[in-house]
């Protein structure tokens, strides 16, 4: 079985459906891109798959490790180990990011029935991943992304996900806002995480992001279905030929 | 109702755990106030005359101040009229008498303090802070006495201050907060029963924290205590101060007087945790906490500092002041204030610059829950001779839900054009994104909305003796009952 089995999924937003009937299964190992327009359903389908309150799920399910994850809160998905790179990292005044980096490990260390780690202990875990992430070790001790650039934001979140080691990553616009060494950075810390243990899904609007994290699927979202799969070839067709014409084939498909 | 509201609501069920009340048998007086009762009262502690006749002068004026329905009203408070002729103005644990050891205190006092983890033993006690523990209106016991006495620092109950020391208590009383001040300050000076009382001398650095536990048990009761510390020329001591009490529907007034005077290059660092009853859910009873807290730096280079987190108290009214007058004196307030369910406060703090190179720092953390008000109030008064004066003042509301209510009244007055001033605020919302965020990251909402909060207050945190640093997050995690809009 998949890690990861999503089946007809429907999310209403308010009154508005969003995602109109979504498949998908990743396996542990792979690496999805999910790409599409703005407002094709994409960040939904990410907050959806973190379990972010306020998205209705009309119909459909989501199996994650043959578990139902849309009974589950954020913090059992986070603790069962689902991690989301948010595309707008929030700031937490007061609180270091090495404090906040502990709590949440050890938040999920506890569910696990494992032992809490010490500040002893865990700073030399925290110094090795920072490194691969080039961030600045004064980062740790600053609080959480207060002042922090966008580029330290995002790279913020990789060594987050560095940290947690999460079982499905979802980064969400993970690129947007990073200049090109920003985002060599970020795509090496990510390649870095890949395992035949773990999967992730890249939601992204641009393929720029795709030259430097080789999916290896690709699905494109169109108006809240997936208009079409394939390989890492298809995100380059999409970069020559635009969405437009899949948004003009989804609009004439009758619904699944 | 979402997830986050849910989990907010079920940590508002959690209890006031200090709420419990202990079985003694009290003495105390019939309730209502005359010059009977305030005879009765100095009777009954063996009082010199000097100070009878002070609570007299005090039971008068306040006695005209009600006739004249003087009781200040400008607080952004609301409570019903409190009946003065209701309370019981004395109240205290049957066997009192003078105790020569603590092995005479009643064992269920004892107790008491256990349950609220202020062990009185000394040799259980934490390393390094000596307690005076005021229970109802008597001090009952105070620890480390004798090793203080050793470098001349005086720490015991205010009574026993006015038998043994009365020369110092003269010279010093009233001489901050006047029984004239305002109307809770006049009450105070008439019927307060007991208190702490500091002297240190000159020159000593007070080597461990002094610490006084305030419960009021009895119903029906107010409790007026006094404390007064005098840090000499060149001394410096830090105080700190607790309080608690049971749940009872009715509400309780609590009217303290504290006045500190710090000599040439004397420091007082006063910290506050405030935990009093603070009513039930539906905002029914709780203590009224109108409390006058006034710092004067008499001397050159003296320094007194307040810190105070405030989680108790059905309505606060207190603002802890500094009256700078030596020269290149410092004030500092750093407060944190939540209130939560019905909860009311407005407090704040007074800064009075009389003296050339005087400084302050104010810094205010308020939080609002539930349907809680929080109002922040503080003056900085900058006198003719205040030259080159210096304030800082930073003003932050924290808002949880969408049924509070934060609410800022600075006053400024510079009286000279060397004075140099600054005033930042914010108020802000914990929002869902931010406990998202958190949650999606493994956190709990409970201990995901702690360590927003917690971040907000560290400024103020850092200020308190570090023992009491690690109590009051705990006590602001407890303490959290709001709901998340």
């Amino acid at each position: 079985m998949s890690l990861l089995e999503i089946k007809n999924l429907h999310v209403k937003v308010g009154e508005r459906e969003i995602l109109k009937g979504i498949d998908l299964s990743v396996d542990a190992g792979e690496v999805h891109s999910i790409m599409g327009p703005n407002g094709s359903g994409k960040s939904t389908l990410a907050q959806v798959l973190a379990r972010r309150e306020n998205y209705h799920v009309t119909q459909g399910l989501i199996l994650y490790d043959g578990k139902d994850l849309l009974e589950m809160k954020p913090e059992d998905a986070a603790c069962e180990g689902v991690f989301m790179a948010f595309q707008y990292p929030v700031e937490i005044p007061g609180i270091t990011n090495a404090y906040f980096l502990r709590s949440a490990l050890n938040a999920i260390r506890k569910y696990r029935g494992l032992n809490e780690m010490d500040a002893m202990d865990f700073l030399p875990l925290l110094r090795e991943k920072a490194r691969l992430l080039e961030m600045d070790e004064k980062l740790m001790n600053r609080s959480v992304n207060e002042s922090f650039s966008g580029g330290e934001k995002k790279r913020n979140e990789i060594l987050q996900m560095a940290v947690l080691e999460p079982r499905l990553a979802v980064l969400d616009e993970t690129d947007s806002g990073l200049d090109i060494d920003a985002l060599r950075v970020v795509a090496r810390g990510v390649n870095a995480m890949r395992d035949p243990e773990r999967a992730m899904i890249v939601v992204t609007h641009y393929q720029r992001l795709l030259n430097h994290i080789v999916p290896d699927r690709v699905h494109v979202l169109v108006e809240g279905r997936i208009a079409r799969s394939g390989g890492p070839d298809l995100a380059l067709e999409l970069e020559e030929k635009g969405y437009s014409s899949m948004e003009a084939a989804a609009r004439t498909a009758t619904p699944v | 109702m979402s997830a986050n509201t849910k989990a907010i609501l079920e940590l508002a069920a959690r209890e006031y755990k200090w709420g419990f009340v202990t079985k003694i048998d009290e003495e105390r007086v019939p309730p209502g106030l005359s010059e009977d009762v305030i005879r009765l009262i100095s009777g009954k502690k063996g009082e010199p005359e000097f100070m009878l006749e002070w609570r007299l002068k005090a039971y008068r004026y306040w006695a005209s101040l009600e006739k004249a329905q003087a009781e200040p009203k400008w607080a952004n408070i609301k409570y019903p009229p409190i009946d003065y002729q209701g309370i019981v103005y004395y109240s205290a644990p049957q066997n009192k008498a003078s105790l020569k050891s603590l092995d005479e205190l009643d064992p269920e006092i004892l107790r008491t303090y256990e349950k609220l983890g202020i062990p009185l033993e000394e040799q259980k006690r934490l390393a390094g802070v000596a307690v005076d523990a005021v229970f109802d209106s008597v001090s009952v016991a105070t620890t480390f006495k004798e090793k203080l006495a050793e470098l001349g620092v005086i720490f015991c109950s205010f009574s026993e201050a006015a038998a043994k020391h009365p020369e110092l208590v003269k010279k010093y009383l009233g001489t901050v907060v006047p029984y004239t001040d305002n109307f809770f300050a006049s009450l105070n000076a008439a019927v307060f029963t007991d208190g702490s009382f500091v002297y240190v001398p000159k020159g000593v650095r007070c080597p461990m924290e002094l610490s006084t536990y305030f419960r009021i048990n009895a119903a029906e009761t107010g409790q007026f205590e006094r404390t007064l510390i005098i840090a000499d020329e060149g001394s410096s001591v830090s105080y700190l101060e607790g309080c608690t009490a049971p749940i009872r529907d009715q509400n309780q007034l609590h009217a303290a007087v504290v006045e500190l005077i710090a000599l040439d290059s004397a420091q007082i660092k006063y910290s506050t945790v405030q935990n009093w009853y603070p009513g039930d859910k539906d905002g029914k009873g709780g203590i009224y906490n109108f409390v006058t807290k006034r710092g004067k730096c008499a001397g050159r280079n003296s320094k007194i500092s307040w810190t105070q987190v405030e989680t108790g108290s059905a309505i606060t009214w207190k603002y802890p002041s500094c009256i700078l007058q030596g020269e290149n004196s410092v004030g500092e307030f750093y407060s944190v204030a939540l209130t939560n369910n019905y909860q009311q406060a407005d407090t704040g703090t007074k800064m009075i610059h009389i003296g050339p190179g005087t400084r302050s720092t104010i810094v205010s953390k308020g939080i609002s829950a539930g349907h809680g008000q929080n109002t922040y109030r503080g003056q900085v008064k900058i006198l003719k001779g205040a030259v080159g004066a210096r304030n800082y003042t930073q003003c932050d509301s924290l808002l949880i839900g969408d049924e509070c209510g934060a609410h800022t009244f600075p006053y400024i007055e510079v009286k000279n054009a060397t004075a140099r001033m600054e005033h930042e605020a914010s108020t802000s919302k914990i929002g869902d994104d931010q406990l998202f965020y958190l949650r999606q990251r493994g956190l709990k909402t409970e201990d995901a909305v702690s360590m927003i909060v917690n971040g907000f207050c560290k400024r103020v945190f850092r200020e308190l003796p570090m023992e009491f640093a690690v109590e009051a997050q705990k006590l602001l995690g407890i303490s959290l009952e709001g709901s998340v809009g």
